[in-house]
C-alpha cells in the first residue's frame, strides 16, 4: 500500500516555526546554506550546530525523525568522507595497502562530512516543518520578482501542486498495474539488468497512458474552473508577513552574518 | 426569455478536421432550452453523444454549426467565455482527475482564485460550499485518502464556490459505488431543492433519473425521447431499443400489462407497484 | 475443491503506524463448479481477498490453497498458481499495453513459456470467448477500441492463460446497460459452456442475482455471510444492516407479501417475479 506514504517528510505541527512565512523559511535557509559555505575552520561549526538545535527544539519535531533524513544520503557521506580522507595530501598518519590517510586528509574528511550533514539537515527542516503547499506559495513569491526576465514562477508553482497532488494516486496505480500484469504471468523481479527492463515496458506503457489521459482530464477540468494563468489570480490563504517574521529574518541575517565575517577576522 | 438559462439552437458538432472521412459528428442539428431551476436529466449510453453535449454547454467546446446561449451569453464570444463558464459550472466523472490541490479547502478554493475574488470573500465561499455538501469537517485533509463519494462531492464543493447559476454535471456517479452513488443523488438533489440551483444531470442509470423533472434521451447525436420520468418510463420498449434500463418494477409492470391485467404505465417505484396491485 | 482458505489474515503495514487489519481469520472453500458472488462494501476487504487467490498477496497467517498449492510456500509455484486463478481487475482496459490487440492477449500465454501454435490458438479462443472478431480485430491497436472493446481485450488476456478459477472485480464498472449486458452474458456462457469456476465481485445485486448460485458476503475484513442466492437474499434486513441491498424485484415482492400477498417473495428476477404473480393474480381473481 502505497497510499500511506506521506509525501515530503512534512512532520505537521502549529509551533512558531511551522507558523513562519514559507518565504522567510525559504531565504533563512538561504542564508544558512550561503554561511556554511564561507567556513573554513571548526569553530563557527558550534554556531551552526547551535542553531540546527535550537530550531529543532522550537519547532517540536523529535531528533530522531530530523536524523531519518539523513538515512537515504548515507553513502554520499561516507563516500566524501573516504575522497578527501585518502586523496588529500600532507603528514601521514597510517596506510592501508596503496592508501595513504594523512594528518590533513583527515580533518578535511571530517570537515566535509560536516558540512554535509549540516547541509542536510538545516534543509530538511524546512521540509519538515512547511507543508508542501505553503513551500510552493513561498517559491511562487519569491520567484514572481523574476516573472519580468521570463521566470515562469506562477506555472512552476502550479506544476509542483499538481505533481504532489498526482504522486500518490499515480504510486497506487502503479501498484495496481504492476498485480494486474503479474497476474498474467509477468515477473518484474528476477532476471538480469537488461531483461528487467524489458519486462518494465508492460508497466510503464500503461501508466504513461493513463498519465496522459488524466493530465487531459484535468487539463479541461481546470480550464472549467475558469483557470487561465497566473494573472489576477487571488489566493485562499494570502502570505502576509508579521512581526515574527521579521524578527525572525532579523535575528537571523544578523547570525548568519556573524558566521561569515568570522572568515575575515 | 427571462426563466431559461441555455438555449441550444440547432447545433451541430464534428470531431476531427479535414477530409469527411475523418470527421465524427457527435451532435446532429440539436435544439434544447434548459429552463432556470430546472432538474433536467439527459440520459443516453456511451458513444450518443451525451458528453459532447455537456461540453458545448459552458463553451469547453464551441458548435461546429448553430449557437449556445448561456445566459443570454454565446458560446462562441471570446470576452464573455469566462462568465459563462462562471455561471455552468461542470462537474465531470472521475473524481481523482479534477482535483487539483493537496488540501480539500486549497481545492475549493481553487475556481474562486481564478476568479481573482478577495481572500475573505473566498474564506466564506469555501467553507460554505463545504457545508452544503457535507464535507466541512474534511477541509484539512488530503483528498487521495477520502472515499470516490467524498472526492465528487469536494468536486461538486469546488464548482458551487464558484456561484454558479447551474451545475452540469457528466456521469458524476460511473466510477462511485451504492454509497457514493447515494451521497450525489442527495448531494444534487439539494443543490436543486435548496439552494435553487439549475441541474443539467448526465448519466446512463436510469433510477437516478427518477426524480428529475424532465429527461432528455439522446441516441446517436440526436434527441430520442424527451418528456417527465413517467412519460419516458412509460415506454419501455423504446428505451430498451435505446440501450438503457428501465427500473426493474417498471418493467414488472410493463410485462403484467403485456399479459392483459390493468395496471397504469407510469409505474416507478416499489411502492406505486404495490399500491395498484 | 479447487481453492481451500483456512484462519487467513491479512495485515497490511505491520508494524507501522498505518498498520490496518484488512482480513479477520477467513475461511472459504471454492468448489470446482461454483459461481460465487462476493458482495461488500468498498474497503470491507474483498480485493485484499481476491488477491490473495492468485499469490497476489501472502497472507500474514493462516493457508491459501489453490488446487493443492500452497500460495505462500517457499517452494510454491507461483505461476502456476496465477495460471490457474485468473484475476481480471477493476477497469482492466487501463492495462493495455501492446501496439496490437494480438500481441497484448498472447501477453500471458508467452509468460508462461507456450510453443507459438499454442499461442495462436489460444489468442484465437480468448477472442472469441469473449466476442471479439479474430480477423477484423487482432491486427488493431487496442488503444483504438470502443470502452466495451477495450474491456473485452483485457479479459480475453486473462482467458488466455486458461485458468480454471476466473476472478472478475466488477467487470461492468463504468459500462453503459448494453456493454454491461454483453459482458455479463460472456461471463455467464464461460460459466456454461466453458466450465469455469467463476468468482463475481459486484456492487449490483440485480446482477449478482440473476448469475451467481452462491454468495459470500464481506464486512469489516471478516467473512460474515455465505450461502445459496436465495437464501443469502431472504435474509434482508441482516443485509440492510450491512448496508448493502436486495434486489428492487425482491424488496418489491417481500413488500408485497407483507401486504397480505401469500406470493414466494425469494423471487430474483423479473421473468421469475412475472410468472410468480400471473399465477396468484389469477388465482385470486378466479375465487
Amino acid at each position: 500500500m502505497f497510499r500511506d506514504i506521506t509525501i515530503g517528510l512534512y512532520f505537521p505541527g502549529n509551533t512558531i516555526i511551522h507558523r513562519l512565512d514559507p518565504r522567510i523559511k525559504i531565504i533563512i535557509i538561504m542564508m544558512f546554506i550561503t554561511s556554511l559555505f564561507f567556513i573554513t575552520s571548526f569553530p563557527p561549526y558550534i554556531l551552526i550546530l547551535a542553531f540546527i538545535l535550537f530550531v529543532i527544539y522550537l519547532s517540536k519535531v523529535p531528533l530522531k525523525h530530523v536524523l531519518k533524513g539523513l538515512k537515504p544520503l548515507i553513502l554520499i557521506i561516507v563516500v566524501t568522507f573516504l575522497i578527501n580522507a585518502f586523496l588529500t595530501k600532507g603528514e601521514e598518519l597510517f596506510s592501508i595497502g596503496p592508501l595513504t590517510v594523512t594528518k590533513e586528509g583527515l580533518r578535511q574528511a571530517v570537515f566535509m562530512a560536516l558540512r554535509l550533514i549540516f547541509l542536510i539537515t538545516g534543509t530538511s527542516l524546512l521540509t519538515l516543518t512547511t507543508s508542501p503547499i505553503s513551500l510552493t506559495d513561498g517559491i511562487e513569491k519569491l520567484l514572481s520578482p523574476f516573472k519580468r526576465i521570463g521566470v515562469p514562477a506562477h506555472e512552476l508553482a502550479m506544476m509542483m501542486t499538481i505533481a504532489l497532488r498526482f504522486i500518490p494516486t499515480l504510486l497506487e496505480e502503479t501498484d495496481k498495474i504492476m498485480k494486474a500484469q503479474m497476474a498474467r504471468g509477468a515477473d518484474f523481479e528476477s532476471g538480469n539488468i537488461l531483461n528487467r527492463a524489458k519486462n518494465l515496458v508492460p508497466l510503464l506503457v500503461p501508466l504513461f497512458i493513463n498519465a496522459f489521459r488524466r493530465a487531459d482530464e484535468l487539463a479541461i477540468a481546470m480550464e472549467a474552473r475558469c483557470y487561465r494563468g497566473g494573472e489576477n489570480r487571488t489566493r485562499l490563504n494570502e502570505l502576509k508577513l508579521d512581526r515574527k517574521d521579521i524578527l525572525a529574518i532579523s535575528l537571523s541575517t544578523l547570525y548568519f552574518g556573524f558566521i561569515i565575517s568570522t572568515r575575515y577576522i | 426569455m427571462a426563466d431559461e438559462i441555455i438555449r441550444i439552437e440547432n447545433v451541430t458538432y464534428q470531431y476531427g478536421s479535414g477530409g469527411e472521412d475523418n470527421q465524427l459528428t457527435a451532435i446532429k442539428d440539436i435544439s434544447i432550452s434548459v429552463k432556470r431551476g430546472e432538474y433536467l436529466v439527459i440520459l443516453g449510453h456511451n458513444g450518443s453523444g451525451k458528453s459532447t453535449l455537456a461540453k458545448l454547454m459552458n463553451g469547453l467546446l464551441l458548435p461546429t454549426k448553430g449557437d449556445v446561449y448561456v445566459n443570454g451569453m454565446n458560446t462562441k464570444d471570446q470576452d464573455k467565455i469566462w462568465d459563462i463558464r462562471q455561471t455552468a459550472g461542470m462537474v465531470f466523472q472521475n473524481p481523482d482527475n479534477q482535483i487539483v490541490a493537496t488540501i480539500v479547502e486549497e481545492d475549493v478554493a481553487f475556481g474562486p482564485e481564478n476568479q481573482g475574488i478577495p481572500p475573505l470573500e473566498i474564506r466564506k465561499r469555501v467553507d460554505e460550499a463545504l457545508r452544503i455538501v457535507e464535507m466541512y469537517e474534511y477541509k484539512k485533509h488530503a483528498p487521495h485518502l477520502l472515499s470516490g463519494g467524498q472526492k465528487q462531492r469536494v468536486a461538486i464543493a469546488g464548482i458551487l464556490a464558484m456561484k454558479p447559476d447551474c451545475i452540469i454535471l457528466d456521469e458524476p456517479t460511473a466510477m462511485l459505488d451504492p454509497i457514493g452513488r447515494i451521497e450525489i443523488i442527495n448531494t444534487i438533489k439539494k443543490l436543486n431543492r435548496e439552494e435553487k440551483k439549475t441541474i443539467v444531470h448526465i448519466t446512463h442509470y436510469m433510477d437516478e433519473a427518477v426524480e428529475a423533472d424532465r429527461i432528455l434521451v439522446m441516441e446517436e447525436g440526436r434527441i430520442a425521447m424527451e418528456g417527465t420520468p413517467k412519460e419516458i418510463f412509460s415506454q419501455v420498449d423504446r428505451i430498451k431499443e435505446l440501450g438503457l434500463d428501465v427500473p426493474q418494477v417498471t418493467e414488472l409492470a410493463y410485462e403484467l400489462r403485456k399479459e392483459g391485467f390493468d395496471i397504469p404505465n407510469d409505474i416507478l417505484t416499489v411502492e406505486e407497484l404495490v399500491k395498484v396491485l | 475443491m479447487i481453492i481451500k482458505i483456512e484462519n487467513l489474515n491479512y495485515i497490511y503495514n505491520p508494524n507501522t503506524p498505518f498498520e490496518k487489519k484488512a482480513l479477520d481469520n477467513i475461511n472459504l472453500t471454492v468448489e470446482e463448479g461454483d459461481f460465487i458472488g462476493l458482495i461488500g462494501h468498498t474497503g470491507s476487504g474483498k480485493s485484499t481477498l481476491v488477491q490473495h487467490l492468485n499469490g497476489l498477496l501472502k497472507p500474514t497467517s493462516g493457508k491459501v490453497i489453490v488446487d493443492g498449492i500452497d500460495t505462500s510456500s517457499k517452494d510454491g509455484n507461483l505461476k502456476e498458481v496465477r495460471q490457474k486463478v485468473g484475476l481480471v481487475f477493476q477497469y482492466p482496459e487501463h492495462q493495455l499495453f501492446e501496439e496490437t490487440v494480438y500481441k497484448d492477449i498472447a501477453f500471458g500465454p508467452k509468460n508462461l513459456g507456450l510453443e507459438k501454435d499454442e499461442v495462436h490458438s489460444r489468442v484465437k479462443k480468448a477472442m472469441e470467448l469473449v466476442g471479439l472478431d479474430f480477423e477484423n480485430l487482432k491486427e488493431r491497436s487496442p488503444f483504438e477500441l470502443s470502452g466495451g472493446q477495450k474491456r473485452r481485450v483485457a479479459i480475453a488476456g486473462v482467458l488466455a492463460m486458461k485458468p480454471k478459477v476466473l476472478v472478475l472485480d466488477e467487470p461492468t464498472a463504468g459500462l453503459d446497460p448494453r456493454g454491461r449486458d454483453e459482458i455479463l452474458g460472456r461471463i455467464q456462457k464461460l460459466y456454461e459452456e466453458e466450465g469455469i469456476t467463476i468468482i463475481l465481485v459486484s456492487h449490483s445485486m440485480e446482477d449478482i442475482a440473476r448469475l451467481v448460485n452462491k454468495i459470500i458476503v464481506m464486512h469489516k475484513g471478516k467473512l460474515v455471510m455465505e450461502g445459496e442466492t436465495k437464501e443469502i437474499f431472504r435474509k434482508a434486513e441482516k443485509l440492510e444492516e450491512l448496508g448493502l441491498g436486495i434486489p428492487q424485484i425482491t424488496c418489491f415482492m417481500r413488500r408485497y407479501k407483507s401486504r397480505g400477498n401469500p406470493v414466494d417473495d425469494t423471487v430474483l428476477t423479473v421473468e421469475e417475479a412475472k410468472r410468480e404473480l400471473i399465477n396468484y393474480l389469477r388465482r385470486r381473481g378466479n375465487v
